[in-house]
This record gives structure tokens, sequence and C-alpha cells, in this order.
């Protein structure tokens, strides 16, 4: 049931208001993608090679168009010029780029890469087909490991390129050589970012079918970003942009998965177009694991050049990011969205950042909860406490000695972002008092004097993250094709009903709520009687969706806007009917009533019929009421926190267990405590899984071994403990509503703290890294490594 | 994924479900739970042409008390085998490994007869089976036979049930009085199968280990006894020492897997550790 929030009752913003969608969502009454039905759909099913690399020789299709209710097989000469996907983040001038087939035609290069395509009459029918269609492969030497793929001789994942290095990126900020001559000793690690497969809970799915009337296409698709879609599907078919609508129905999460075209969409669109029929595909888990984008991905060789009393001097940042064997949607984009982000909260004087793409015959990578910020502050705040050990500082000390004080704001960092507001100071404190850091110490100290099998370990991250990704003009000059504007029209319907239109596109985000409360508190009518269109070309046709914490960040800003407008237009209507002039009317609560005469008022939902009727408008004041805005914001948004785990590690075995986690964010506003809550704790999970739990390990041959959820582990609700989470607020200046991104924090922050915790519990014999995910195996190998001489 | 057609029959007598088998030849399956075949069909690993549900034969859903033991029938689910109260009494290690199966969802569903005819090296069940000397009942054509836990489970998913046969019962017996017991699973989510596991029943009399039983999953191609530990063990003292002493042997003339989880060698490291830990549970230290 949904709280109601009375009108009178103060603001909406700032409650914790449970979700409008959730009674629909929890029974059933979802409009998933697999649940639309057409009549004379046809299934697609694909069929994916089962080796990394290997050149097509021939294809027979014969006996699979001959099977029961098969109405076609397809294979690449069908379609040899048709991209399945595109990348729109040329990062470099001398990038190089690769196309993507829609299906292959000569060459398969990664393991699920697709070959050939039916279409039948029944969903079984078509997988059914898949077995009867024989293909010739010739293999192709694997290219696997990112150092080998850069060195001479390599076998090629493009042969026409000539070299598996995609790009070569960098930042110089500072003078980092300067640096180093100046600090007392460089601390140099190595961090392996390892290839996380992102897993939404409702896979991937897509229904095409050309409507009769006109020439349109619908395309429902379980996407993040409807918009963007709509633009590149037309692009890449040929198909005029506007005969396509685009669809995201109710979407079963993302996590970047989804920020994504896909060949499977481009295909169900084609076909649908050229059958006349509608196209429905959805994917099984284990296509899943091959065939949808991966995430993270990176080595990372780290090093900080500091003085002797912990004063950091300058950083260099050199990552290999493994591409995959095609550029998608901002592949190679993706670890550049962190390279700002590598000194974190800290003050230096510089940063040296290069990051080479390479290619490798893997799914591609593409976005995933945090792309590229994950990566940054995993490397910054693990490199903190190598520093700390080092240099044999406190790792908490080490970080107020160097981070930028709450009165140093707004602040630019090396990197060259202003960061508007933050108060780390505040929200270490209120960690430090959930956790009982000074106890969990002590207790520490009293395990390793007792020697005994399992010890703690505690895990700090101390992080910031910039979201919202905007303005469009820093995004044009980064080379990003599209901007970071988002929109809202607001509508006053005749009957005093508020419809959102919100070019954000929820996936589990709870935008409908917290869409509401916002306007609920601008346009003074209640929560429930807002209704939040999304997700919909054709219903909400601007807008550039969901993704990198945007929606509140950059859409919020356009409701407020939106909302204004539309209380502007209703007051000159309103003082029109009340015989004053607008300026002696007040607004208050959805009432506008006569300065000095409260008697005298009218609400905005009279004013919404009477500009609907039109029969009493003032001159020049056109029918309907809406208002309507597009928003570039000002900058992005910095969310920070302080998170802190407690780990214990039995020694013998291997086995992690987290004890305790705490985490205090700072988000500023919060327009809904609650939603708040449910991303923290989602993030946190996820971050947390990528830290003891989830990898994509490939053998020597370029195979996925982790192709099923048996070997790719996901945790559930009882592997993780509960999570003890506050927040402080210091609200953004730059954002009008003071708010900033939530959506990824916990997933950026919490991966350091956990594998913090982790090596903090086994310093003490010898241990200074280990791998992720810390499963039993790879901690137990890096005590191991560690007592035998090496540090692992 | 999405499995190739079968045909489906369900049966109610075990001669009814043996006579679907006879009938559809060397392509049928039994169909306990499902939890484990049903995968293999989806992933498309076998395409038996017909099902034989045996989740609803009578017989197969007794627990009997037999006195020194306890007659369980195949198609008792994992979930009651954790929760029946003559189960729980009379061979509670039983019961408390079933609690270590995978999820709720997957126990409500998944036999103990499923779980020992798919002899999945890492299953939990067949280690409990084994280190306490169980008994088979196999139904075929030529009527019943029984086969010893020692002789039931051959090979990687491979047991003594032939193609045209279903398992209809598993006599366990009773540890009775004296006995300690503990089950040791290793693994890193809670619904995960386990990585090793080690389950050690111990009698002690006046400080000495008077006898000892120890069985180890997965580390071979089925449930294996540690012969060597139990050897060590019997007669010994019942101290952390003395434990510690016989476990190390644990993993002699074992041949564990590497997979994505851990390899052999980790394995071997970790039925030396989980041996010490289950005996010394079961010894009561
Ligand atoms: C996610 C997941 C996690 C799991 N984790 C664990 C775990 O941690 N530990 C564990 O031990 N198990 C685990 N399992 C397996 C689970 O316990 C299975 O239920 C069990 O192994 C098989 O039992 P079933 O009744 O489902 O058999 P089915 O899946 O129905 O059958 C399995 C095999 O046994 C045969 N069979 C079944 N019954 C008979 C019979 N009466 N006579 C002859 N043949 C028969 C079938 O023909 C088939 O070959 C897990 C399963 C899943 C899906």
């Amino acid at each position: 049931m949904t709280e109601t929030v009375e009108r009178t009752g103060g603001p909406a913003i700032g409650r914790p208001i449970r979700r409008k969608e959730d009674a629909r969502l929890l029974t059933g009454r979802t409009n998933w993608t697999d649940n639309i039905q057409l009549p004379g759909t046809l299934y697609m099913s694909l069929l994916r090679c089962p080796m990394a690399h290997a050149k097509i020789i021939n294809i027979d299709t014969s006996a699979a168009l001959a099977a029961e209710g098969v109405v076609a097989v397809y294979t690449g000469k069908d379609f040899p010029e048709l991209p399945g996907s595109t990348c729109v983040w040329p990062v470099t001038d001398e990038i190089v780029m690769s196309h993507f087939p829609a299906i292959c035609l000569d060459e398969v290069k990664f393991g699920g890469d697709v070959v050939a395509v039916v279409l039948a009459t029944e969903k079984y029918l078509s997988v059914d087909a898949l077995d009867l269609i024989d293909v010739d492969y010739e293999p192709l030497p694997a290219v696997v490991d990112m150092e080998d793929a850069l060195k001479p001789g390599s076998p090629l994942v493009h042969s026409d390129k000539g070299t598996n290095e995609c790009y070569v990126a960098k930042m110089p900020c500072g003078d980092y050589e300067a640096a180093t001559v100046k600090a007392d000793r460089v601390v140099k690690r190595r961090f392996i970012n390892q290839r996380l497969i992102p897993s939404p809970m409702e896979p991937r799915a897509v229904v095409a079918a050309p409507m009769g009337m006109s020439d349109e296409i619908t395309i429902w698709t379980s996407t993040q970003i409807p918009h963007v879609l709509r633009v590149l599907l037309a692009l890449l078919t040929g198909i005029p942009e506007n005969n396509l609508r685009v669809v995201a129905p109710d979407v079963g999460g993302g996590f970047g998965a989804k920020l994504q075209i896909n060949r499977e969409e481009v295909l169900a669109v084609v076909l649908a177009q050229k059958l006349g029929r509608p196209i429905k595909w959805t994917e099984t888990r284990s296509e899943h694991m091959v065939g949808t984008h991966h995430g993270r991905d990176q080595i990372q060789d780290i090093e900080m050049a500091v003085m002797n009393d912990g004063t950091l001097v300058g950083m260099k940042v050199d990552l290999l990011a493994d591409m995959g064997a095609y550029l998608q949607i901002i592949t190679p984009g993706t670890p550049l969205l962190g390279m700002f982000m590598y000194s974190g909260i800290y003050k230096m004087e510089a940063l040296d950042f290069t990051c080479t793409g390479v290619y490798t015959t893997k799914t591609p990578t593409d976005a995933y909860r945090g792309a590229g910020r994950p990566e940054a502050t995993y490397a910054i705040e693990r490199i903190m406490d190598e520093v700390a050990f080092e240099l044999g500082i406190e790792p908490l000390e080490l970080r107020k000695k160097n981070w930028i004080k709450h009165e140093e704001f707004p602040y630019t960092q090396i990197a060259g972002l202003t960061y508007d507001t933050g108060n780390y100071e505040a929200a270490t404190a209120r960690a430090l008092e959930l956790f009982g850091y000074d106890e969990l110490r002590a207790e520490q100290a009293e395990r390793r004097a007792a020697g005994g099998p399992v010890q703690l370990g505690i895990g700090i991250s101390t992080f910031t993250e910039m979201c919202g990704l905007a303005p469009s003009r820093t995004l044009g000059a980064l080379k990003y094709v599209a901007g970071g504007w988002e929109h809202c029209t607001i509508r006053a319907l005749p009957t005093g009903k508020i419809e959102l239109i919100t070019g954000t596109s929820p996936h589990g985000q709870g935008h409908e709520t917290a869409w509401s409360q916002i306007a609920s508190d601008i346009i003074g009518v209640p929560v429930e009687d807002i209704e939040v269109v999304h997700g919909d070309t054709g219903r909400a046709p601007y807008g550039m969706d969901t993704y990198g914490s945007r929606s509140l960040a950059v859409g919020g800003q356009a409701i407020k806007l939106a909302g204004e407008r539309l209380v502007e237009k209703a007051r000159i209507i309103a003082a029109h009917q009340l015989e004053v002039s607008p300026d002696d009317v007040e607004f208050a609560h959805g009432t506008y009533s006569v300065k000095g005469d409260p008697e005298k008022s009218t609400t905005i939902q009279a004013i919404a019929f009477e500009a609907f009727t039109a029969h009493n408008l003032p001159d020049g004041v056109e029918p309907t009421l809406s208002g309507e805005s597009t928003v570039d914001p000002m900058d992005f948004s910095y969310p920070h926190g302080t998170h802190l785990a407690a780990m214990e590690v039995d020694t013998e075995t291997g086995q992690v267990t987290l004890r305790k986690y705490v985490c205090v964010d700072d988000c500023g506003v919060q327009i809904n405590p609650l939603i708040v809550e449910g991303q923290v704790h989602g993030g946190l999970a996820q971050g947390i899984a990528q830290a003891l739990f989830e990898g994509a390990l490939y053998d020597a041959e370029g195979n996925l071994l982790t192709g099923n959820m048996g070997d790719y582990l996901l945790p559930s609700a009882v592997d993780l403990p509960s999570f003890i989470t506050d927040r402080t607020v210091t609200p953004s200046t730059t954002h009008p509503l003071g708010t900033k991104g939530i959506g990824e924090a916990g997933a950026i922050a919490s991966t350091p703290a956990i594998i913090n915790g982790v090596v903090d519990a086994i310093r003490h014999l010898g241990v200074n890294d280990v791998f992720m995910p810390a499963s039993p195996q790879n901690v137990w190998r890096a005590i191991q490594t560690a007592q035998n001489g090496g540090a692992a | 994924m999405i499995p190739g057609a079968f045909d489906y029959v369900k049966p109610e007598t075990v001669e009814e479900a043996v006579a679907a088998l006879a009938e559809a030849g060397d392509d049928a399956k039994v169909l306990g739970g499902g939890q484990s075949l049903l995968p293999v069909l989806r992933l498309r690993l076998n395409h038996p042409t017909v099902l034989v549900d045996v989740s609803r034969v009578d017989e197969m859903r007794q627990v009997t008390d037999e006195g020194s033991s306890l007659l369980i029938g195949a198609a008792v689910t994992t979930y009651e085998v954790m929760h029946h109260e003559g189960i729980r009494a009379g061979v509670p290690l039983l019961s408390m490994a079933a609690g270590e199966v995978a999820d709720p969802a997957i126990r409500h569903r998944g036999t103990f007869g499923g779980s020992c005819a798919h002899a999945d090296p890492a299953g939990d069940l067949p280690t409990i089976a084994r280190v306490l000397d169980a008994e088979f009942v196999i139904a075929g054509a030529s009527g019943r036979r029984t086969v010893s836990a020692a002789d039931f489970f051959l090979d990687f998913f491979t047991t003594a049930v032939g193609l045209d046969e279903v398992l209809v019962a598993v006599r366990v017996p009773k540890l009775g009085a004296g006995w300690g017991f503990d089950y040791q699973k290793f693994h890193r989510t809670a619904q995960a199968w386990a990585i090793v596991g080690v389950a050690a029943a111990v009698k002690v009399d006046g400080g000495t280990i008077t006898e000892a039983r120890v069985a180890l999953t997965n580390m071979g191609a089925g449930p294996i006894r540690a012969a060597s530990v139990e050897a060590a063990l019997t007669g010994g003292a019942a101290t952390a020492d003395a434990i510690a002493a016989a476990a190390a042997s644990a993993a002699d003339g074992t041949s564990p897997t590497t997979d994505t989880h851990a390899d052999a060698e980790f394995r071997k490291h970790l039925a030396r550790v989980l041996t010490k830990r289950a005996v010394s549970t079961a010894a009561g230290l």
C-alpha cells in the first residue's frame, strides 16, 4: 500500500513513501517484454558459435529450414552489411574502430558470437531448429590475455587492423615526473579489476512489430535507453526514425547491461519489417552469460608518490582495459569515465593517466554499474591502504591528512573537476561511531596476538564519484556523440490529474514515486494524483534515458523547472479568474489565493479545467495547462561517503566472512530516503559481490568457464549481513533541489572496502593483495605465496 | 534454456515405473524432483524421449523404522529428510547434511533417491549414505536387489542403478549410542554445492576413539571413505593433536577435480583441514 501524503502535511520531498510501483510489481501485474503476446508472432533464436575465434567455412541450414514450424533461417550472407551494434564514443582520433556484424559473415570473434538466426512459429520449435544447423569452423588462435595481445606477433582479433591495440588515451595533469623527484618514495602496485557479468534479474528481450496502420514499427525491448536506441536503430537499419517507436515496458534491472544497442534488437526490427510480422526474442540465462556485454576487466598499474609524513604528491595510473572483440555503445569510453576520479577525495599535485584499450576474443565489455568510477575508486582506495602500510601510518589518518577539508569546497581537484560540496569529516565521524572502529581495532590486535586461525581486518573506503553525466558541452569535448540533457513535461489534465512525462527510463529505481514527490511539492497535488509516463518514445518523446546515476541528478532539474512553468502559467489564468493581477496571487499547496484576501482562491485543478474549456482565459494565453523543460545541467554530481567493513578471514581455509558493514553516504537532499536506502543496499550487494564472489573466467582457448550460475557466483540475501547505513546531508550547490546521484555509490565504494579489510586481516602474514574475487582459494594462495617468500 | 521434446508418464507403483522404463527402452529417464535432471535437459546435455516421474509412487515416499535402520523412500524430498522426526531421531547426521543442500526451494523438490541416483561427486547426501554404510534397494524387470553403498557409487554420475531400473529406497543404519558426528560442508555461497565436504562419525569411550568413519565429498568420482584416517583414529586418543595427525592423511590417494572454485591442490588441503574439524566436532572437542 502506498502511504498517503497529505497535501497540507508538509513537503512530499524527504518522506520515505513506499514505492507506488511495488504493489504492481509484487503481485505480478507487470508487463515484461516476454509477457507481450501478439498474433502471428515469429520466435527468433540465435545460433551462437561455441569457440572464441574461427573462420566460418560453410553453414548448412537446409535441415533447419525443413524443420517443423520454421519460417526462415538467415546467415551473415543474407545481411552482409548490417551492423548489430555501434560505438558512439570514439575516444581518440586514432582509435581503431571495429564493425560488429548483426550476423557474422565469415569469422566469429568471441564465444557466443552469432552465426545464424532462426524464425519459427513457436518458441520451442525455433530452438529445436538450431540443433539442425551445421556449421564448419576453422579454428583461429584465441586472443585472451591483454598483455600477450599487445606483444608483437600476437594473433589478431581483427586481422585487417594489424594490431590489437584499440586506443591509447592520455591525460597528464600536473607534472608527475617532478612529483616523483620531490617525493620521499613511490609506492607501486598492480591491481586487477576482474571481468564481471551484469546479470539483471530479467534477461534481455525484444518484440518488434509492424503496426499496420502506418509504416511504424513498434519495438518493445528490455532496455535502459529507449530514446537513444531509437536514434541508433534508425541509423543502423536505415529505417526512418519517425517510423520507429521504442517502448521500454517494465524492465527488471539493467546495471548497464541494458544501456546498449544489441544485435538482437537490430535483427528483430529488420526482420519484422522484412516479413511484416511480429518478431520476438527472449534471452536465456546461458545466452546472457556470453551474449550480453560484460563489465570491468582492467589491469591497473598504480604508483603513488608520497612524502614520508604521508602527504600525497602525485599519482600515476596506467591501465590496460579489455574491450572484448568489438566496440559497442560506449565500450572504449567506459574505462575513461573513471579518468577524472583516480585522485578520489584527495589533494595532490599531479595525476598522470594513461589507458590502453585492447581487443581480445571475448564478449565485448561496456558499462556496468558505476562504469569506470568503481575501477578508479578501487585503485585509489586500495593504494591508500598500501601507502599507509608502507609508511606505517594508520590508514584512516593517512586519508584525513590528504582529503579535501569541508571548508575548502568548492574545490578544483587535480583532474580539473570542481567538487561543489562535501563533508568527508562528517560522514567519516558518523561511520566510525556506527562501526565501533576503536573496539574492532582492539579486537583485531587481540586476535593477532592470540594467533588463532580466524583473523580480523578492517577495510576503509572514503570515496567520491562523479555522476549525472553532463553538461552536453563537456561530453562533446570528450568526443561522446550524444548530449547530457534531460526533459520533462508536466500536463495538468482537465480532471485535475497530472501526467508527468519524463525522458528518464526507470528499470527498478522507483522514478514513478520519486518524481511524483518532487512534482507534488511544486504543483501542490497529491502524490497519488500524479502519473509518471516514461520509457516510450511515443508517449514520452524527448529524453536521454537512465544510466550513470543521472535520472534525478539531471532529470530532477527538468521536473522542477517544468513544474514551476506550469504553476506560472496557471497563476496567470488564476489571476484572471480572481480578477487581480498575477503579482497579487499567492500559490501554496495547489491553491492560488489573493494576497491579503485568502478567501478569494481557486485550485490548480480548477485552473486545469478552465484551461481545457478555454471559455474564460486571459487574452494571449493559449488553452491547455502544461509546463515543459529540457535542462542541460551546470555540472556533474559528486556524492561521497565513508564505508567500513569488518572482515574475518579463516587463514586455514581462506574463507572470508563479512561480519559488519557500515556506510554513511552523502547524496545531498534525499527525495525519498526509502528509495535511497534501496539503492544503497543493492549497490553494496553488487560491489561486495565483485570483491568476494563474481568473476568471469576464460580458459587459454578463450572459452568462458563461468557460463552458468553454478560457476559464476552471485550472492543471495543469506550471504550478506544486515548493512548498517546512514546518511549525512550536504546539499549540492549545482542542483536546484540540492540532490546528488545515489544509484551507483554502493557499488563504487564497497569493493575496495572489502578487499582492504581482507588484506588488513592477513597483512601480518606478509600479504599485500588478494585477487578478486577473494574466494577461499585466492585468499589461501595469497597467504601461501606470502609465506613462501614473495608477496602475492 | 529450452529442453528438447519428450514424453512424460507418471506411474503410481514401482512396477508400473519399471514397466514404463522397459517399454521406452534406452532413451527413458527416471524423473525424481527434477532439480538435477531438468537443468541437464535445458542445457541439452541429454535428450531422453520419455521421462518416468516417480514422485507420486506411494511406496517411494515412505519412511519406515526397521529398528536398527530406517528405510527411506527414494522420492522422499530433501526437505523431508531435514525435518522428518524419525530421521532426525534415527540418523541425525543425514538430517543435518540435508539442511546443507542447496536452498529451500530446491530442497522442497529434490529427493534423497534422486540425489543418490544422480551421483554428483559434489552431492552431500551420497557422502552421508557412504559414511553410514547405507544399502540401496533397486527394482528392475527381474525383481528387486540390494546394493551396498560401497558398490553403489561407481563413477562420476554413475551408479549401480541400470537404465531400466528404479531406485526404490535407501536403508540407512542408525549409529546408536556413544557416537558423535559432524558434516563439514565448504562452499562459497549458501546455496552452492560443496567444494569439499567431510562427514565424520566417531565412537568415543573413555577418551579413546573406538570406531571411526570418515567420508569425503567431491574428492574424486564419488563419495570416498578416508580409510587411512579411519585407521589412524581408531584406538587412538580423542585429542586435538591425535586427530590433527590422523587428518593429515585425509587427501591421500584422492584425485579431486580442478574447476572454477578450486584446484586439486586446494581441495586436498581443504580435505585435511575439514577432516580435522569434522572429527574434532564429532569427538566432542
Ligand atoms: C542450484 C542447485 C544447487 C544444488 N545444490 C546442491 C547441494 O549443495 N548439494 C547437493 O547434494 N545437491 C545439490 N543440488 C542437487 C539437488 O539436491 C538435486 O535435487 C539432487 O541432486 C537430485 O535430486 P532430484 O530428485 O531432483 O533428481 P532428478 O533431477 O529428478 O534426477 C537426477 C538423476 O537421478 C535419476 N533419478 C532420480 N530419481 C531416481 C530414482 N528413484 N531411481 C533411479 N534414478 C533416479 C534421474 O534419472 C536423473 O538422472 C542442487 C541443485 C540445484 C539446482
